[in-house]
């Protein structure tokens, strides 16, 4: 829409309600949270004129089980099992960033073997959290198959997690220190053999998807992110690359052993892809390619020796005074930890930075007028928001 | 060319920050007024090339009687983070809205406004509901908030589980009579 054609409607001040609804121009209607075109838990306020989006509010809280209390409650290490709950798909970013955190803070040291198995797992936390935001992206066109296709995948990455760690969900394999153990026997094979099967899948995937009419007419022109929006709505992650922005932290500021790993920035303009929701498709489907990459060669690279660093008895551990603040490239963009301690057993504060507060609240309310009702929620996909990292 | 110390010496001469503290090569942080951090932060994105709003976030001093506010900006350039804190009272919590200087800085501040009672007079819908919708009760990230009693107050009590004694169990339940368990 343009420029021009927003002007025919009230503007919204101070969010004020500008809408008349009792005119008959305008509806309004709630997408969500009990709806299929939300992921999670979120709705959408919707104010409608015919079938166009005029405004869009984004509510939260229906989620919230207060995590960044619950911390301050428990003991150091009580919260372990606790971090990797605030993110369903993904949960071992926040293992990661937590036992990193404290790790940095207790002066902590992490063997070398065991660096290199939470890149591993980090990565293939990606390839997961993508199988199932990809076949969400799909869903919201009407293409239900492919989410049949790549949820199948996604379980068979969650069984390689589940022989690692016991948890297909919550793994609880990032631990202070190092890693909870060393991999199973013959494990890496079967990760071989699983990534090659993800890989033909996703050649049919690619095949069925970016070649679809009603995918390419509909999520082309989709939500398009011009890079100087990048700064300003604090946007990261793939919705940042597919702009043409070369921001990874993986390569900008790399942290565990990907400064050791061979692989370059996806961004937009080097898939030849705009900057909406077929060319975010199209680079987030290249940067699953690259994580299965990313995996064969720590996998041909990995060294031997201990993975786990003992730390001091936990029950009574207690972490120096001080404050960090650390940060990983999630399949959503930055994910942070800020922690602060006091100097006792437990967290004096602990505030967890995750990409979808921007992408979902004030990027999706300004992204949303001007888009129909049947493409808000394919809009909502291509930013690939996720709402329990809005409410911790 | 991005220099710390020279940073540092601007803050200091500018708004009279308390210096940068260096918690590693890439993470810093510094410690202005409250009313100098809107200027303090516009200087830093338009002329040290702070451009990323990472997060703002707040830790209650309850000892102190205070409220830290963290403003995390990030260099992608120099590769480099920035925290800029700022004390305000805990009783009178009330800070200046930036609103206009970050599209997201409004939902940050509708949180804090509502985790921690923070006023920013002129942030849109600042006094919306955001996670929390009725809530009557003080902020609840506030240190003093208390949740178990809160949990008590409002949710009716349930008599939960009984246990019982695997052992006891096993003597009277399972195997009645058996002179050996």
């Amino acid at each position: 829409m343009t420029t021009k054609d927003r002007e025919k409607y009230p503007v919204h001040v101070g969010g004020t309600e500008p809408f008349d609804l009792e005119s008959g121009r305008y509806m309004k209607v709630w997408q969500g949270p009990q709806h299929p075109g939300i992921t999670g838990n979120m709705s959408l306020e919707l104010i409608t004129s015919g079938d166009e989006v005029v405004d869009l509010k984004t509510h939260v809280g229906y989620l919230h089980r207060g995590f960044e209390k619950l911390m301050e409650r428990r003991k150091w290490i009580q919260n372990f099992p606790l971090v990797c709950r605030i993110c369903v798909p993904e949960p071992d970013f926040n293992e990661y960033l937590y036992a990193a955190a404290v790790e940095e803070l207790s002066g902590l040291t992490v063997p070398e073997r065991a660096n290199w198995l939470r890149a591993m797992n980090l990565e293939m936390a990606r390839l997961t959290s993508y199988l199932m935001w990809l076949g969400g992206q799909a869903g919201a066109f009407g293409m239900g198959t492919i989410g049949q296709w790549t949820v199948t995948m996604r379980d068979f990455m969650l069984d390689l997690f589940e022989e690692l760690s016991g948890g297909r969900i919550y793994h609880m394999y990032i631990v202070p220190g190092g890693v909870r153990g060393d991999v199973p026997q013959g494990w890496f094979d079967r990760v071989w053999s699983t990534l090659t099967t993800v890989e033909s899948v996703l050649d049919d995937v690619e095949l069925v998807l970016f070649n679809n009419a009603v995918f390419k007419k509909r999520a082309g022109g989709l939500g398009v992110i011009d890079p100087d929006m990048v700064d300003r709505f604090g946007i990261t992650g793939p919705n940042a690359r597919a702009a043409g922005v070369r921001r990874d932290l993986r390569i900008d500021r790399p942290y565990l052993v990907y400064d050791e790993l061979d692989f370059s920035i996806v961004t937009g303009d080097g898939l030849g892809v705009e900057s909406d929701a077929y060319g975010r498709t199209k680079c987030r489907v290249a940067e699953m390619r690259q994580s299965i990459d990313l995996i064969r060669q720590m996998m041909d690279r990995m060294p031997e020796g201990p993975v786990h660093e003992a730390p001091p008895n936990v029950l009574h551990w207690k972490i120096p005074p001080g404050e960090t603040y650390l940060s990983a490239e999630c399949t959503r963009g930055e994910y942070g930890y800020y922690v602060v301690s006091d100097g006792s057993d437990k967290p004096r504060r602990i505030y967890v930075r995750g990409p979808s507060y921007t992408h979902a609240v004030a990027l999706l309310e300004h992204m949303g007028p001007g888009t129909n009702i049947a493409d808000t929620a394919g809009l909502m996909v291509s930013l690939h928001t996720y709402p329990p990292e809005i409410e911790r | 060319m991005h220099d710390i110390r020279d940073l540092e010496k601007e803050l200091k001469r500018r708004y009279g920050a308390d210096g940068i503290q260096s918690n590693r090569d890439d993470l810093a942080f510094t410690a202005v007024k409250p009313h100098a951090v809107g200027d303090a932060l516009a200087y830093l994105r338009d002329h040290w090339r702070y451009v990323h709003l990472d997060f703002i976030t707040c830790v209650d001093l309850i000892e102190e009687g205070r409220l830290e506010l963290v403003y995390m900006l990030r260099n992608h350039d120099a590769k480099h983070d920035l925290g800029v804190k700022t004390r305000i009272d805990r009783n009178r919590p009330v800070m200046e809205s930036l609103h206009g200087h970050w599209a997201a800085v409004a939902t940050y501040q509708r949180e804090l406004r509502e985790m921690f009672g923070i006023d920013f007079p002129g942030c849109p819908r600042v006094d919306e509901d955001f996670a929390l919708e009725g809530w009557d009760e003080m902020p609840p990230m506030r240190r003093d908030f208390d949740t178990r009693a809160y949990s008590e107050r409002t949710y009716f009590p349930r008599p939960g589980r009984t246990t019982s004694d695997p052992a006891e169990h096993m003597r009277t339940k399972q195997y009645p009579g058996r002179a050996d368990l």
